[in-house]
């Protein structure tokens, strides 16, 4: 019967499919599952006497991120030094998230409100730091609040202080830089939801005794949300991350985790618990994926059922 | 004392845009609206009845003029401080409210207490028949039903003014009949002043107690749809509501002399008073003229074409110097009138029916 050679062209159809994909999928577990196991693996190991990893199986590094033993009496305490990190980074990432929102809102509002021409143009003028490094934004930065910088300059030249304002290796700072560099991400996703708002809708509401800021709060908020959402995590989670801003205008005592990861590479000589934070930093991004996923199918949710 | 005029325009203008592109959407409209009136503004896209609607209802100030509700001059208040509700054409539903939610808004706007937004939404939402579909989302409702939901928003905080742009435009012939029904049984129940929008003739002139008729930015005639249906003011208006044949000529001492030659013997009504000599257009709705046999007295006629229309048949007749008259019959219940085209007829044109309109 026929049916023997065709299951047989047919498999050989898979079989070439499957062929002609290998390079890719080869290429996909090297470079992405490969690295990433091999952060999983380190972080269960020893550290090397200078660096690198011997190859012991142990937690020490996993229980290291929390838990500290006291080099005297050998008692096991918190590991506060960590904790503070940990709390300063999503304390930063939490503000950051905040304030590009609040900045962002005003803005992509106001884009999306003006003639269809003109938008174009202020899409663009938002995204132009975008295509200057990252490097050189944070130093022009630092260059503009460090102690001999420009508002410095200005204020004890006018006279209004006699010693300068010490911005510069603050939390401040590096909440200043981390709002600048990530703005674009909140404005962009925002002003794509309120450009599909039916303004429509705001003219009902205002026309139902809604004041401006009732209208706001209880008609265009809770329609633009997905986009409100979107934006958060796409400031939230690269903020959670940032290494170049902290470095830069945190200086070495306001690290965030994603320099604290640096030193255990580097002079801290502790690559598997490096590696363990790296594995932490992505669990909580994962989360807060997840999170994303589950509100923005909540609400297709809401359209379909 | 004169009664309170529900909403009052005085000499209200809209201009849009300035200099030399400036465009008068409205141009120095008056106009009175009584308390407990079903108000219509009827006219084509473009006639001005929306820009009206939207002074009224605050989304636009007035270039020149005032708007008066209850005798209170609003003309300088936001819409959210007007005792006006508007339904909107495209319902404008609030997404991601339940039906009851939008229903509820604008007393809960108004910040009245929970227990009373209750009742007055489970009032409302009785009044038009959506009870079972209180905790749905607009967009799982049909356009019926969407639009009984927009209604019922709108009556909700108890306006002095309904305003209503279109409202019926979108749902199908079956459904608009019913919703016109539903309308004026809302409007009756409420007691409430309704100003609706049309570009419909048949649905300003069935549900109305008075039409305002505009074009180009101002009111051409107001009145009843009796009114406006059989003492057109102009040849807008005529034309505009229903059907009508108009005739050249001129009048004369005892009548209108048609181009053909012909003396129309007119009322002494429709006459108005107007000399003798002056051009002038009749017109005369089909249904009005009468349809002889060729021969007797009257106008003599070719039978150009018949159109049946099921209930209707028209016949459009070619008088001597070609000007047509289509004459609106009762399709007999054969179906046939038994004229076909060249068959000479006589036409009457009775002079109750019979209406002089300045050219």
């Amino acid at each position: 019967m026929a049916s023997a050679a065709e299951r047989l062209a047919v498999s050989d159809q898979t079989r070439r499919n499957w062929l002609l994909a290998a390079p890719a999928l080869i290429l996909l577990l090297l470079g992405a599952a490969g690295p990433l196991l091999v952060v999983v693996a380190y972080s269960f190991l020893k550290p090397g006497e200078f660096s690198g990893v011997t190859w012991e199986f142990t937690f020490d590094a996993w229980i290291g991120v929390f838990l500290q033993q006291d080099i005297f009496d050998e008692t096991w305490g918190l590991a506060d030094a960590h904790l503070a990190i940990f709390w300063r980074s999503a304390k930063l990432s939490v503000l950051t998230t905040v304030m590009t929102f609040v900045i962002g809102f005003p803005m992509a509002w106001f884009i999306a409100t003006r003639p269809a021409n003109k938008r174009a143009i202020w899409l663009f003028l938002v995204t132009i730091p975008f295509w200057t490094n990252l490097l050189i934004r944070t130093f022009a930065i630092l260059e503009v609040i460090r102690n001999q910088g420009v508002i410095n300059s200005a204020l004890i030249g006018l006279g209004l202080i006699d010693e300068p304002i010490q911005m510069l290796y603050t939390d401040a700072a590096v909440l200043f830089g981390m709002t600048y560099v990530y703005l674009p991400l909140m404005v962009l996703p925002l002003y794509a939801a309120i450009d599909r708002f039916d303004f429509r809708l705001a003219e009902a509401a205002f026309d139902l005794y809604a004041s401006r800021w009732k209208m706001m709060r209880r008609v265009v908020l809770p329609i633009v949300r997905p986009g409100i959402v979107a934006g958060s995590i796409l400031v939230f989670v690269p903020s959670l991350g940032a290494y170049v801003t902290p470095r830069v205008l945190g200086g070495g005592k306001n690290m965030m985790i994603g320099n604290f990861i640096e030193l255990q590479f580097g002079q801290g000589r502790n690559w598997p618990l490096g590696a363990a934070l790296s594995m932490l930093l992505l669990i909580v991004v994962l989360g807060a994926l997840l999170l994303y996923v589950r509100v923005s199918s909540d609400r297709a949710g809401e359209r379909h059922g | 004392m004169q009664r309170q005029a529900a909403v009052e325009a005085r000499g209200a203008r809209k201009v849009y845009g300035s200099g030399p592109a400036a465009v008068a959407a409205l141009e120095r409209v008056s106009l009175e609206i009584a308390e407990g009136e079903f108000f219509t503004l009827l006219g084509p896209s473009g006639c001005g009845k929306t820009t009206l609607l939207r002074l009224i209802a605050g989304f636009e100030t007035p270039t020149e003029g005032q708007i008066l509700i209850g005798g209170a001059d609003v003309t300088a208040d936001p819409p959210n401080r007007r005792p006006v509700n508007t339904v909107f054409q495209s319902y404008a539903l609030f997404p991601h409210l339940t039906v009851a939610e939008n229903v509820g808004f604008g007393l809960d706007m108004l910040d009245k207490p929970k227990a009373e937004v209750r009742a007055t939404v489970a009032e409302m939402l009785a009044l038009v028949k959506l009870e079972a579909m209180a905790s749905r989302r607009p967009t799982q409702l049909s356009g019926g039903q969407q639009q009984r939901v927009a209604l019922a928003r709108a009556l909700a905080p108890r306006p002095k003014l309904l305003l209503l742009d279109e409202p019926l435009s979108a749902l199908d012939l079956k459904l608009r009949k019913e919703m016109q029904s539903e309308l004026k049984r809302l409007q009756r129940e409420t007691g409430i002043t309704f100003v609706f929008v049309t570009h419909d003739q048949e649905e300003a002139l069935t549900m109305s107690d008075r039409v305002a008729v505009m074009s180009g930015g101002s009111i051409q005639q107001v009145g009843a749809p009796r009114e406006i249906y059989n003492r057109p003011v102009n040849r807008f208006v005529a034309d505009f509501i229903g059907e009508t044949n108009f005739l050249q000529g001129a009048l004369e001492e005892g009548g209108f002399r048609l181009a053909s030659g012909a003396l129309v013997t007119l009322s002494d009504d429709a006459r108005g008073g107007r000399p003798s000599g002056a051009a002038a257009t009749l017109a005369i709705r089909p249904e009005q003229v009468r349809l002889g046999a060729g021969g007797e007295a009257g106008l003599p006629a070719t039978v150009s074409e018949t159109v049946y229309f099921g209930t209707d048949t028209h016949v459009h007749a070619r008088l001597a110097d070609g000007a047509e008259v289509v004459v609106r019959l009762q399709s007999p219940p054969s179906g046939e009138i038994g004229l076909s085209p060249g068959a000479a007829v006589t036409l009457r044109l009775p002079a109750e029916a019979v209406q002089v309109l300045d050219d």
